[in-house]
């Protein structure tokens, strides 16, 4: 994708995919904290349109439309999803992303 | 309203309508340039803190990120004021790359009306229209709340022509 400008959050089908982050360990409570999973956390917002938060998923995060719609309806109607999960650099990436969208985001270790 | 001609987004835009975009794009770099000011909730809600429990982590963030995210936001609204036709009105038409600068732009300026005009998730846009016109019909906010709700018609608009 030849894209130029402000164009590094653009979704790369990189390998850091937040759908493709194991999700089997049981024993998540016990780790060191600093091992610990983190959450970029999307807000409700008066303001921004569903479809344009909707398309915002599907463009950050290469998620469906399916993935990236319902993820929106819990932001909309449960006032906040966790949308991204993993290290906390990368975590701290997605939200500066959804920054730049507009989209109010924050990160917490859960 | 924007259409769809193949790869590109494509509108007509009356003169008033060039006008009111470039005006508030405007608006827009000014807030993002001379106008900057942390206490400004504008600016609060356009760069949010990332750790809102924990201040210093926030600032800290704040330090490596805030830079570029103001940069990619003044482009955008350079990508508005860049693509509009002379004040006399005309045709914008808009690549893909262009027409997310747009959609970035056009949501930051409704997220600063938003703040400006204390939009909430109970405001019902056309009630409040309706308020703002029988209390002075050449009221500021009567201005504000239709331009706010023309950001958002045209917003939609290139959504929807940018992903069919």
């Amino acid at each position: 994708m030849a894209v130029v400008g402000a164009s590094i959050c653009s979704y790369d089908g990189g390998v850091a995919a937040p759908q493709t982050t194991p999700v089997q360990s049981p024993d998540v409570e016990t780790l060191p904290a600093t091992d610990r999973p983190w959450i970029t956390v999307v807000h409700d917002d008066p303001v921004n349109l569903m479809t344009y938060v909707t398309w915002v998923f599907q463009k950050q995060f290469g998620y469906t439309f399916d993935k990236a719609q319902s993820l929106m309806l819990d932001v909309h109607n449960k006032g906040r999803a966790a949308v991204s999960h993993g290290a906390r650099e990368r975590m701290e990436y997605d939200a500066s992303c959804l920054h730049g969208y507009g989209l109010w985001a924050t990160v917490e270790q859960p | 309203m924007f259409r769809r001609y193949g790869k590109q987004c494509v509108a007509t835009f009356a003169p008033d309508e060039v006008r009111v975009l470039r005006k508030v794009a405007t608006e827009v770099v000014g807030l993002l340039t001379d106008g900057f000011d942390h206490g400004d909730p504008v600016v609060d809600r356009l760069f949010p803190d990332v750790y809102p429990t924990n201040s210093d982590d926030s600032a800290e963030f704040r330090r490596f990120t805030e830079g570029d995210l103001k940069t990619g936001k003044i482009d955008a609204a350079g990508a508005i004021l860049a693509a509009l036709p002379s004040s006399s009105g005309g045709e914008v038409r808009l690549d893909e790359e262009a027409a997310e600068a747009w959609l970035r732009a056009l949501n930051d300026a409704r997220l600063a009306m938003g703040v400006r005009l204390d939009i909430s998730a109970e405001t019902d846009l056309g009630d409040e229209l309706d308020d703002a016109v029988l209390s002075d019909p050449s009221s500021s906010r009567v201005f504000q709340l239709s331009v706010y709700a023309y950001l958002g018609y045209l917003q939609e608009s290139l959504l929807t022509a940018l992903t069919e």
